[in-house]
């Protein structure tokens, strides 16, 4: 296959960006999106320019550190999958693709493709856990979870914090991203003792930190690679109303 | 010269790590304040011992490469993680997890770390729940479990097919906690590029921040190393792109002594290499051999048939495929141990049987079980991974079978550590996939999440209380003294060294040509003469590599290019070693496998009069040989004997 590629590059936090075309060769169908990308920089490197900078690690959909907005959507054109899932399969040989940063207030451009997400690591700072200390536990299976409630539980702690909910929402909400933890937390016993003070403490952090507010658009839904659902942001509703109730 | 002592506790095998507990000293809580200790890596190993520590007291700094600690290497993990509870009634027990990891470690791996490791596993577990870790329950509410290589007992828990994910996340959202109260802080995007000794003891790190470029220098009273595994020094693996060895590598070469390091894993279920722009390799949990059946065709025209796409593997009757592992081991069929499994498919593929274009698969097939349970069950189990390889190759394997080849996944080799976790650098730890203590020769599955965490909530928590109750007394490290301004020195020489070569190779190029080297020579089969090749192609292509690298920009920014080239200069010398010390092991045992020593039905053979130790390299200096140590392993509560998996 042949691509032209429109690439969004950034010196740095603070340069001005824009597109560049690029033009990449011979890759083969069966190749990964972000593979194609290696090919681009291997030949960027031998022309004696600058390679460009994007986020990855595992490469199989689980580590969270890939993102990229393909032609308008987060992760690419395919549905229930990561960028570094995609495979050059989905595309036509002769296409241009436009390849950018995630767009949101919360996470600002580091350098061309990568940007700066450490806004989701201070949510989960901020009350993203079950305040146990290591030992001094009661036995694994002393307190019985009825399986719906664990699957529920497991449905939402799927998320894999990839950012693509909030690059996505029209208003820049992590409001999904908030629901999975507050949601996969509150169906287990052990995650309902704190779980007024947890919704508190995270909405506020969340908006804190110049995240959008949730119109219930449902975008975030549609674009997330987890496949998680706009239903854990009304348990998030009612966490944080009953929160407020109990003050 | 640092000496081998392992500090293995007196006493009977069940006994060791209390009586150990109850001898060794503790530091105050007024005193922990005052006491720094670093962590390197955030996976489950450096989470899990970050938060512990910080909730004890200590001064925490955890520093990894990505840009969140969620998203370490351990969060691909799979399949599950052992326990000893018994809770399926199956006899299971803290002696038997102990006996299959030592069985499965073709009896390479020390005892009585081994006994501990399964005598902690439990806690793990209840550690877990407490955490809001959602291992999938059965309809009355209690944990379920299920099966994997190398037992005959139900012992593995998991959360679908991304447990180390959820473990991960539990350990996560502990330092989460401990970050927000300030006793860890964090400072992700940093790679660590030195360890800094002063007299003797490690005192601190040299770092580089991944997007300034920034050299900065970090002092503590202790460092702990939680940087995983070597296995990219093969370039296509199944480890995540940035995984590396240069911490451990640098700690080797000021010291600290590197044990075993030919011990790697290649696993017997990832996808096919499909051409050579592939950049890593993906698992395919061993959770799939529980339902699971490995094929090929018994008749070579299938064989032919199947490459040319005449037949689909559908069309193939039953009675004209090999269940090659069901045949060869009755006992565990589909789910003998990782080496065994890899070296059988190996095996069919080498004599003509593999079932793509590239005769390097064979088929994993769940028609069997979809007929007995129905496709719901499937899904319900295995989902996640069903709709992963569906994305990636394009083939339901609801429908047809997946195709699956032998891949390098994890090394058993590492870091010398004594029992206490400690190297042979005093104050310097390697905990998780980073040392070498637990696994022998061969690791089984659903192993290494217990091994982390085992280490990091459990083990060193209380083994570094002793060494820094000797540290009371020391104040701050200082940051200024020359030891630090060496090290720094070295970091930026080798950084500018770097840069200056200008050559015409990148480093992708170099990297994929030391990953053919190795896994030609030092892969699933090795001999005498192909570790010696490979000693020799390695030392030229480090030569090569040094000559005609090009990496592009400076140091002063965001240069993912310049930090591969890090760790390739690190691999183009751990590879040698590895094929040094597989050619100095004149058996086969476990995941190492010298032609030279086998049965003849094919199964490995080891030779414990001369080889029953552990294989611990010292660092002599850049052009001269490293200096071997020999730990003797001595088995005290099993009988040592060839593994059996047939009856």
């Amino acid at each position: 296959m042949n691509l032209k590629l429109k690439i969004w590059r950034q010196k740095n936090a603070k340069a001005k960006g824009g597109f560049e075309m690029y033009h990449v060769e011979n890759v083969s169908p069966d190749t990964s999106f972000l593979e194609m990308l290696d090919i681009l920089n291997n030949n960027l490197i031998h022309e004696g320019k600058e390679p460009i900078v994007f986020d990855h690690d595992c490469r199989e959909g689980i580590c969270g550190m890939c993102s990229l907005h393909i032609n308008g959507h987060a992760h690419g054109p395919d549905t229930d999958i990561t960028t570094c899932q995609l495979h050059m399969r989905k595309f036509k040989d002769g296409d241009t693709i436009v390849i950018e940063p995630w767009r949101s207030a919360a996470f600002p451009v580091i350098k061309d493709l990568a940007v700066d997400r450490s806004a989701y690591d201070k949510i989960l700072q901020a009350g993203g856990f079950i305040s146990v200390n290591t030992g001094g536990v009661p036995d694994a299976n002393a307190i019985p979870i009825s399986k719906k409630d664990a699957d529920e539980s497991m449905d939402a702690a799927a998320c894999i914090g990839c950012g693509a909910c909030a690059a996505t929402c029209k208003n820049g909400s992590a409001m999904l991203f908030v629901a999975a933890r507050v949601s996969s937390l509150a169906k287990l016993p052990q995650g309902r003792i704190e779980g007024a003070r947890r919704a508190k403490a995270m909405v506020a952090k969340m908006d804190e930190l110049g995240f959008g507010n949730c119109t219930n658009t449902g975008a975030c839904e549609a674009e997330c690679p987890k496949g998680i659902s706009i239903a854990h942001i009304a348990r998030l509703n009612r966490e944080f109303l009953s929160a407020k109730f109990e003050d | 010269m640092a000496t081998l002592d392992s500090k293995i506790p007196q006493g009977p095998l069940a006994e060791k790590w209390s009586n150990h507990k109850a001898h060794i000293k503790v530091v105050s809580p007024a005193n922990k304040r005052k006491l720094d200790i670093i962590v390197i890596g955030t996976g489950l190993g450096g989470a899990s011992a970050a938060a512990s520590l910080g909730e004890l007291g200590y001064n925490v700094k955890v520093f990894c490469i990505q840009d969140s600690p969620r998203r370490a290497h351990s969060i691909a993990a799979q399949g599950g993680i052992n326990a000893a509870k018994n809770y399926q009634n199956d006899n299971d027990s803290i002696f038997r997890l102990f006996y299959d990891t030592i069985k499965g470690g073709d009896y390479r791996a020390r005892e009585a770390n081994v006994y501990r490791l399964a005598e902690v596993s439990n806690a793990i577990i209840d550690q877990c729940v407490a955490q809001g870790v959602p291992f999938a329950r059965e309809y009355g509410g209690l944990l379920d479990n299920r099966s994997f290589g190398g037992a005959q007992v139900s012992r593995t828990f998991y959360a679908r097919g991304q447990t180390g994910q959820q473990l991960l996340l539990g350990a996560y959202a502990a330092l989460n906690r401990q970050i927000s109260k300030g006793s860890v802080k964090s400072f992700p995007r940093h790679e660590v590029l030195d360890i800094v000794l002063v007299d003797g003891k490690a005192r601190g790190v040299i770092t580089r921040n991944i997007i300034t470029g920034e050299i900065e220098r970090f002092g503590a009273h202790a460092v702990v190393m939680a940087t995983g595994g070597y296995g990219n020094v093969f370039f296509l693996s199944t480890n995540a792109m940035n995984s590396n060895g240069s911490v451990a590598w640098q700690a080797y070469k000021k010291g600290a002594f590197f044990a075993n390091p030919c011990f790697t894993q290649i696993h017997p279920t990832c996808i096919p290499v499909h051409g050579d722009q592939q950049s890593k390799l993906t698992l395919m949990s061993e959770s799939l051999r529980n339902d699971g059946r490995i094929w090929v065709p018994k008749n070579k025209a299938d064989v032919e048939a199947l490459r040319a796409k005449k037949k689909k593997p559908s069309d193939i009757p039953e009675e004209d495929r090999d269940y090659y592992l069901e045949r060869r081991y009755p006992a565990f069929g589909n789910l003998v141990p990782r080496d065994v499994a890899s070296r059988a498919a190996k095996e069919r593929c080498d004599a003509g049987y593999g079932v793509n274009e590239t005769g390097l698969a064979v088929f994993l097939d769940f028609k069997t079980a979809i007929a007995r349970l129905g496709e719901d069950v499937i899904r319900q189990r295995y989902g996640n991974l069903f709709q992963m390889y569906e994305k990636i190759t394009d083939v339901n394997p609801y429908h047809e079978p997946m195709m699956i080849y032998p891949a390098v996944h994890y090394t058993m080799g590492g870091i010398w550590v004594d029992y206490n976790l400690m190297t042979t650098i005093p104050g310097l730890y390697a905990i998780g996939e980073a040392n070498f203590s637990d696994h022998g020769a061969n690791r089984l599955g659903a192993s290494a999440l217990m091994q982390g965490l085992a280490d990091g909530y459990f083990v060193l928590p209380y083994t570094i209380g002793d060494y820094l109750s000797h540290e009371i007394q020391s104040p701050k490290v200082d940051t200024t003294t020359k030891e630090f301004d060496e090290a720094e020195k070295s970091v930026r020489d080798r950084i500018a060294k770097l840069f200056s070569i200008k050559g015409k190779q990148t480093v992708d190029e170099i990297h994929k040509k030391l990953g053919h080297i190795m896994w030609e020579n030092v892969g699933m089969a090795r001999t005498a003469e192909s570790l010696t090749k490979a000693q020799e192609e390695i030392r030229a292509l480090r030569k090569e590599f040094w000559a005609d690298v090009k990496v592009p920009g400076t140091n002063e920014e965001f240069n993912q290019e310049l930090e591969k080239a890090l760790r390739l200069a690190d691999f183009l010398e751990l590879g040698e070693l590895m094929a040094y010390d597989g050619l100095n092991r004149n058996e086969s045992c476990g995941g190492h496998f010298r032609t030279e020593y086998q049965t003849p039905e094919g199964e490995a053979l080891r030779d414990d009069e001369h080889y029953a130790y552990a294989a611990v390299w010292e660092y002599t200096g850049p052009d001269t040989e490293p200096k071997l140590h020999k730990e003797e392993l001595k088995f005290e509560a099993v009988q040592l004997a060839q593994r059996n998996y047939k009856d």
